[in-house]
């Protein structure tokens, strides 16, 4: 396992020598084919539109991300123990309709509300894995049931209408401020990016460093084997969700930052985007193998190629057709490559 | 009379690997030739050049005296060569029919499938076997030997004239044999050659006409079974002559009690099973397959349920729910099955080895000490002799007889009082075999308590100190270990079924 590589900053800064020698690098990696797409996909874009490599643009991009590249964290923790998650986007929208409960409903300070969003996230995430671990529910039903349960508590908690959060100053910098901005003014990197990286990084780490990471592999790998190891499965799987739900919320709070509002309606499709980008990001669907920066990758691939296709005025329909298209053709490469090697 | 099959010189490399150098192979009609030698000596590599599933790199070959190119496995059984694989490849919920004519099912019009034509074929086909199994059944309710008859069937449905058998017996108890056996020779009698892949080397002198053994990729020799003595065929396989110890019973008469069941009960599997084990003793575990000895130590384990009984472990009253209350308690258990519940291929030696035990290497917030893990698993690869590049390297990509060290290694770093062995050498050759054993026997010798379940007559009689047997679900004795007990012994309890259960099971 690898730590977030500092590659992904480079990435989107014009420095295409060092980019090469890097790619040569990534060579040796797993995550070559998607690092390499997206390497492609930024320099055709660039050629083609004038426009495409300014900064505001790539930094469009990196903020398109950071809600789809968490929610697609929570989903890669999941996926590794061979499990799917179909709750993570309207767990985000729970997530946020919860803050704003607490800040807009209940009048608290703004810590407040954060904890609110990642308690509730890993809450339900415990949920989630109770009824997969406890149970024994496939985690496809046990989620399914869950996306559609939080999918409906969002809308009655909120009365059908998006609360927003506007006595609550500060809330909106959570995503759209830029503590790096303040500190460099050439690099105006938005608050909810940095909180993607920061959020990738530990994860990271919990996968690659801790035993509830070497677990999860394990029982992606071979669940039974670590039972009749004397582990205790369900707990880890069980702490797995929670972790993944906790990351749901910190998603929560970045698109109710955004958009200084809890949209109750929203969620639904967020949880298939995400699974999108675990996929292009090289993540296998069976469990036991998958990384953190193999779903960033992913994650940017998709918001590169949305911006992309904007930049080049094509319609949006078209656009979910080739986002569908690469998803296909990314997860086939990736299965001739593994044939190959 | 030409051969069925003829290779020579065959040649298969893989990166970084000479599998098969220069080897020769035939086979004539109605004959059963015995394909042997050490797990990784090629044996598979060259039966799948010959089905066609590998390409070869260099050599001939000649299938009923043609040159023959198979490309894939559809054109090998073209050409009448038929595999049965070690793993069975059936579908569970298809009837018995469907698997046999999967892909080639009689059609009616429009394309309509043709149930009683399939069943018509395939029972044909079985009566031609002599085997009386019903077409309709489903496939997933049969025990292993009918299936493998089902794959047999299979095979013969392709008009095979070669047939490869991959360890065919290593899931069968010995009556299930016998009835292979019976199909083998029949087949023979009508003009079939078959080659047998087996580690089993009493069945070798039962079945085979002739031997060839392979060592590292390339041909050793080729030697009649019937005047060939066993010794030489494992000398032969090994490279070396291989010594065993006869075995001494220690005297653990004074030594505390380590492990103690009190009236194990659920369902059929397990009726009324009570038994001890001391602190340094080996309590060898003999029977038939589907004895209840594997379910005996699942529920010890914690790994199934139980519905009556008591467990004490030095002493004390344990309940166990879980494998992981089990192991708290001091129980480990190496399951017969390594690849499904024994090991994470996919990871590699060290995470293995301490799979069980990743708390011991963490700190208080879960972090892991990954120069520890090393050492530790650097330590056990020298200790026990695992044969692996690194503690790195993926347990996928080592023998069966290393997997199960790496299996040990887990448990030894456990540390548990009492350890259940289920089937240790399964698909583990004759060199490795020995070396396990030495290390059951210096476990024991340091004061743990051994359990060792094997569904072979001759490793049970080496190891045990004492010998439990079972017979559907129950204990039907104890015996001494030693040269004073002997197979039939063990047979007798092993076939010493409830009258109760006779009248009321068998109508």
């Amino acid at each position: 396992m690898s730590s977030v590589n500092p590659t992904i900053t480079t990435a989107t800064a014009d420095k295409p020598k060092s980019l090469f020698s890097r790619l040569i690098e990534m060579g040796t990696h797993q995550r070559l084919l998607a690092f390499a797409s997206l390497i492609v996909l930024l320099i055709g874009f660039s050629l083609v539109s004038p426009n495409f490599m300014q900064t505001s643009n790539m930094i469009a991009i990196l903020q398109a991300t950071s809600v789809n590249g968490v929610l697609a964290i929570a989903a890669t923790l999941v996926i590794i123990t061979g499990g799917i998650d179909l709750s993570v986007g309207t767990l985000m929208t729970f997530t946020a309709v919860m803050a704003g409960v607490v800040l807009t409903y209940a009048g608290m300070p703004l810590p407040l509300g954060v904890v609110a969003a990642i308690a509730t996230g890993a809450l339900c995430g415990l949920c989630s894995g109770t009824f997969v671990a406890k149970m024994k529910i496939p985690p496809f039903i046990a989620t399914l049931g869950m996306m559609l349960i939080l999918k409906g508590l969002s809308l009655v908690i909120s009365g059908t209408r998006p609360i927003y959060f506007n006595d609550t100053p500060g809330f909106d910098q959570i995503s759209r401020g830029s503590l790096i901005g303040e500190i460099i003014p050439a690099l105006p990197i938005p608050n909810g990016v940095l909180i993607l990286f920061l959020v990738a990084a530990a994860a990271s780490y919990i996968l690659g460093r801790t035993v509830l990471g070497r677990y999860a592999f394990a029982l992606g790998s071979n669940e039974e084997a670590v039972r009749l190891s004397g582990v205790n499965t369900d707990g880890w799987k069980m702490a797995i969700y929670a972790l993944a739900g906790g990351i749901c919320g910190i998603g929560g709070l970045l698109i109710a930052s955004r958009l200084n509002s809890a949209q109750p309606a929203l969620g639904l499709g967020y949880e298939l985007e995400a699974i999108a980008a675990v996929v292009i990001g090289g993540t296998s669907l069976a469990g036991g193998r998958g990384t953190i920066l193999g779903t960033l990758i992913g994650a940017l691939i998709m918001a590169v190629l949305t911006n992309g296709l904007r930049v080049l005025s094509v319609a949006q329909e078209w656009q979910t057709v080739v986002t569908g298209a690469i998803i296909i053709l990314a997860v086939y490469a990736d299965m001739m490559r593994r044939k190959k090697a | 009379m030409t051969l069925l099959v003829k290779m020579h010189g065959i040649e298969k490399r893989f990166p970084g690997v000479h599998c098969l150098k220069s080897v020769q192979f035939d086979l004539a009609q109605g004959e059963v030739h015995a394909l042997m030698g050490e797990n990784g000596a090629g044996k598979s590599t060259l039966m799948k050049v010959l089905s066609g599933i590998y390409k070869r790199d260099g050599g001939e070959v000649w299938i009923s005296g043609e040159p023959a190119e198979p490309a894939g496995p559809r054109e090998a059984q073209d050409l009448g060569i038929g595999i049965i694989h070690q793993e069975l490849s059936l579908m569970n919920d298809l009837t018995v029919a469907q698997n046999v004519f999967i892909g080639r099912e009689p059609r009616g019009a429009f394309g309509r499938l043709d149930e009683r034509a399939l069943n018509r074929q395939t029972a044909d086909i079985f009566a031609a076997m002599n085997l009386k199994l019903d077409p309709r059944a489903i496939v997933g309710t049969l025990t292993i030997a009918k299936q493998q008859m089902i794959e047999i069937a299979k095979a013969l449905s392709f008009r095979s004239r070669v047939l490869i058998m991959d360890e065919p017996t290593a899931a069968l108890n010995d009556a299930e044999i016998a009835e292979l056996f019976a199909i083998i020779r029949q087949l023979k009698a009508e003009g079939v050659g078959i080659i047998y892949i087996s580690h089993k080397m009493d069945e070798i002198k039962q079945i085979a006409d002739r031997v060839t053994v392979m060592r590292d990729g390339e041909y050793v020799d080729t030697v009649q079974a019937s005047d060939t003595p066993l010794s030489r065929i494992i000398s032969m396989m090994v490279g070396r002559e291989v010594r065993e110890n006869p075995l001494v019973v220690p005297d653990t008469s004074g030594n505390d009690v380590a492990l103690e069941v009190r009236k194990l009960n659920r369902g059929a599997e397990i009726r009324d099973v009570s038994f001890s084990v001391k602190k340094g003793e080996i309590l060898g575990f003999a029977g038939l397959m589907g004895a209840g000895r594997t379910e005996v130590a699942r529920a010890i384990f914690g790994a199934d349920p139980t519905e009556s009984g008591e467990i004490r472990v030095n002493g004390k009253v344990c309940r166990i729910k879980s494998p992981n209350d089990a192991v708290l308690a001091g129980i480990g258990y190496l399951s017969e099955d390594r690849k499904h519940f024994g090991l994470a291929t996919g990871m590699d030696v060290r995470a293995n080895i301490t799979l069980g035990s990743l708390e011991a290497f963490s700190t208080r917030v879960g972090v892991l000490d990954e120069k520890a893990m090393k050492d530790v698993a650097v330590g056990y690869i020298s200790q026990l002799g695992i044969r692996t590049p690194s503690d790195r390297q993926e347990v996928r990509f080592l023998s069966g007889g290393n997997q199960q060290k790496v299996v040990i290694a887990k448990w030894l770093l456990r540390d548990c009082d009492v350890l259940i062995f289920d089937e240790p050498t399964r698909g583990i050759d004759i060199g490795a075999k020995s070396e396990i054993y030495k290390l059951l026997e210096d476990l024991a010798g340091q004061g743990r308590a051994i359990i060792v379940i094997s569904s072979e007559l001759p490793e049970v009689m080496r190891l045990s100190h004492r010998i439990a047997v079972m017979c559907e679900g129950r204990l039907t004795g104890i015996l001494p270990g030693g040269a004073g007990t002997t197979q039939e012994d063990i047979m007798q309890l092993a076939t010493q079924r409830d009258a109760a259960v006779l009248l009321a099971g068998e109508k």
